[in-house]
């Protein structure tokens, strides 16, 4: 069985984040490491995609640095999208040559296992044709915007447990009018940990790997540190 | 000639947008250099070129979305010697958009075009250089032009580097035989046989990292990082800190420990050193004010019966606070031994979880890293922690004489929602008079 790592990052700069996956997704191009699943946490951010419309960005650069917000243009597939606390935002690296070769698979594939993690918690999700994302009814609770080189994936999927929505108003999601929805929005309160650990159970069903917990996690006694 | 299409990005996938080109007509490529981007449902894919050449033509302009195995280009292969020639001979042909900017102005008769890159400029890298290349370029400081690519196109791989090092290496270490005084703690940095004889005289500066390079490095922090964050902050948050500081004098307590310390290293085997007194005292002044040995719960006072004096201890890359039970029971002996186990064991990893467990007060020694005063953080959700300065033979006044004495600062941080600053001057005044007026034989 393939082997799948999972980093779990906590709450971790955009930029910070991006120089991680390129140095993973060189190690992967050279088969020096195995797939990986990084689960993380933003800072807020909004991020614009390389075919993203900076029209579908509302507030204006001063804006975003009253609100706090950075903000980045990216090679990611996709438009603009928002990213923050509460946020779970993974970044599968994956050799697709290794599994399927086919992209559209993989992005089917990445919405499968969000929607599965969602129904662990009692929530209907599903897909809108031709539409990229998770759906709940008509609102979109997860983005997917991916980026692919020599079949190794990087960026991935951003789902909102209990985001601060309101970020959204600073743009028009993916260039969609249509509205955003978030887990604790839906009555939901999980908090990311337990979400994170369903979404890798998934990953690891769906994209039919083994998921290697990250090295360190693992250390018995670090309760009362001081 | 070789066309270039659209390529085939998975079965349900029936077309792609052009996003972007990544070559001008007449560039030369490499096979597996990208050469285009496409946009298909959220994914944008870098496209490698599926040869060698020069670039001749592009047929699809930047934005189109065409259906998969369209000619979006075409790469002629006999570029390969072309290429010395000036690219602007091959223009493309109507269909295509026209080259960008540069290209046109180059024509202009005296001007010569730019020379071509192999042969001229011995420094110059061919090909693109992965990030790991160029990382372990940067960490074993190489001059990646004196290496030879065995990659696509002549592009150097990891491999490549490796053979290199290990050549530099053997050249370096004529006599294999020789084991190489190599310290334990740091490992050899290539995994190549023969250690390194003698490692290269380091350069008198760091080398400057070559431009482009990032100035910062990433690495996730450790759970065990990650878990003292989060106290920290989360102590901050909850108690009123406020730290008092008093002067002991530890003259008494070090002619004890020197009376005894021989003796104490024969008969049990531990050194004997200033923080079983100190816990000692510790002990004496909770019991007097129990106050400093309880912790708040809602709204409620929580007063602890037993002592658990929990004992700071720097890991490599962090802090532990293993908890000696009952401390009230132990004389300085029993302190000293359980703290040497628990510390020993701390260092080692070999705590068992409840040992970290149920502190009442906390004592930290920065004194052993030569800190005089400090202001500790509450070990939550205990009400105070004590901090050891480095006991010095300091000159002080006495009777209206300069005496030398051995001098100690003790800080008391204390959480004002549960302690006012004059009960935590009696619980360190109390301290400071056990230790001074030691009376208490060792053994």
């Amino acid at each position: 069985m393939r082997k799948c790592e999972l980093r779990l990052l906590g709450r971790i700069g955009y930029r910070e984040a991006f120089e991680l996956q390129q140095q993973l997704v060189a190690g992967r191009k050279e088969g020096s490491l195995p797939d990986q699943l990084l689960l993380l946490e933003h800072p807020h951010t909004i991020t614009l995609g390389r075919n993203g419309h900076l029209e579908n960005l509302l507030a204006g650069e001063e804006g975003l640095r009253r609100a706090g917000v950075a903000f980045h243009t990216t090679d990611r597939g996709g438009d603009i999208t928002y990213h923050g606390p509460g946020q779970l935002v993974g970044y599968p690296i994956v050799d697709l040559r290794e599994w399927k070769r086919d992209v559209g698979a993989y992005v089917r594939g990445i919405e499968q296992v969000l929607i599965d993690a969602l129904a662990d918690f009692g929530i209907r999700a599903g897909r809108i044709p031709k539409l990229t994302g998770v759906w709940v009814g008509e609102r979109k609770i997860a983005a997917i915007g991916v980026h692919i080189s020599r079949w190794v994936t990087s960026h991935g999927f951003a789902l909102n447990v209990n985001t601060d929505l309101s970020y959204f108003h600073l743009i028009v999601p993916c260039g969609l009018t249509k509205p955003v929805a978030s887990m604790a929005g839906l009555g939901v309160h999980a908090n990311l940990e337990e979400v994170s650990t369903a979404v890798a159970e998934h990953f690891g069903r769906i994209f039919d790997c083994e998921i290697l917990p990250g090295a360190g996690l693992s250390l018995a006694c670090s309760e009362n540190v001081l | 000639m070789t066309d270039v299409v659209m390529p085939q990005m998975g079965e349900s996938i029936v077309e792609g947008t052009l996003t972007k080109w990544l070559k001008k007509p007449g560039d030369r490529v490499e096979r597996d250099e990208p050469l285009f981007e496409i946009s298909t449902d959220k994914v944008d894919t870098e496209i490698p070129s599926p040869a060698a050449g020069v670039l001749q033509e592009r047929l699809v302009e930047e934005g189109k979305t065409v259906s998969i195995n369209t000619v979006v280009a075409r790469i002629d292969e006999g570029g390969t010697a072309a290429a010395a020639a000036p690219p602007p001979a091959v223009q493309p042909q109507a269909a295509a958009p026209p080259p960008p900017a540069p290209a046109p102005a180059t024509p202009a008769v005296q001007a010569p075009p730019p020379p071509p890159p192999a042969a001229a400029q011995p420094a110059e890298v061919s090909g693109p250089l992965s990030p790991l290349v160029r990382r372990m370029a940067r960490e074993y400081n190489i001059d990646l032009s004196r290496v030879k690519g065995t990659g696509a196109g002549g592009r150097i791989t990891k491999q490549d580097v490796e053979s290199y090092l290990a050549q530099q290496q053997a050249a370096a270490a004529p006599a294999p035989a020789a084991p190489a005084p190599v310290p334990a703690a740091a490992p050899a940095p290539v995994p190549v046989a023969a250690p390194v004889a003698a490692p290269p005289p380091a350069p008198a500066m760091a080398p400057l990292p070559p431009a482009g390079q990032p100035k910062t490095r990433i690495e996730p922090m450790s759970t065990m990082r990650l878990k003292i964050a989060e106290h920290m902050v989360a102590s901050k948050r909850t108690s009123a800190h406020v730290t008092t500081i008093h002067k002991v004098d530890m003259t008494k307590v070090a002619r004890m420990r020197e009376r005894h310390k021989a003796d104490f290293q024969a008969r049990y085997g531990l050194s004997l050193t200033y923080l079983p007194f100190v816990a000692r005292a510790t002990v004496v002044a909770l019991r007097t004010f129990p106050l400093l040995n309880a912790s708040i719960e809602g709204n409620n006072i929580l007063y602890h019966n037993e002592i658990n004096l929990g004992i700071a201890v720097a890991l490599e890359n962090g802090l532990i606070v293993p908890v000696v039970r009952n401390a009230d029971e132990k004389n300085v002996l029993g302190l000293q031994r359980a703290i040497v186990d628990l510390s020993t064991r701390a260092r080692s990893r070999q705590l068992k979880p409840e040992e970290v467990l149920g502190g009442t007060f906390s004592i930290t020694n920065f004194g052993g890293f030569g800190s005089v005063m400090a202001t500790p953080v509450i070990n939550q959700p205990q009400a105070a922690i004590l901090g050891v300065g480095a006991v010095e033979k300091t000159p002080v006044v006495i009777d209206d004489a300069i005496a030398i004495r051995s001098i100690c600062y003790l800080s008391l941080s204390f959480d004002h929602r549960l302690i006012d600053g004059a009960l935590a001057d009696q619980f360190t005044a109390k301290i400071k008079e056990a230790l001074e007026n030691w009376s208490e034989e060792v053994l």
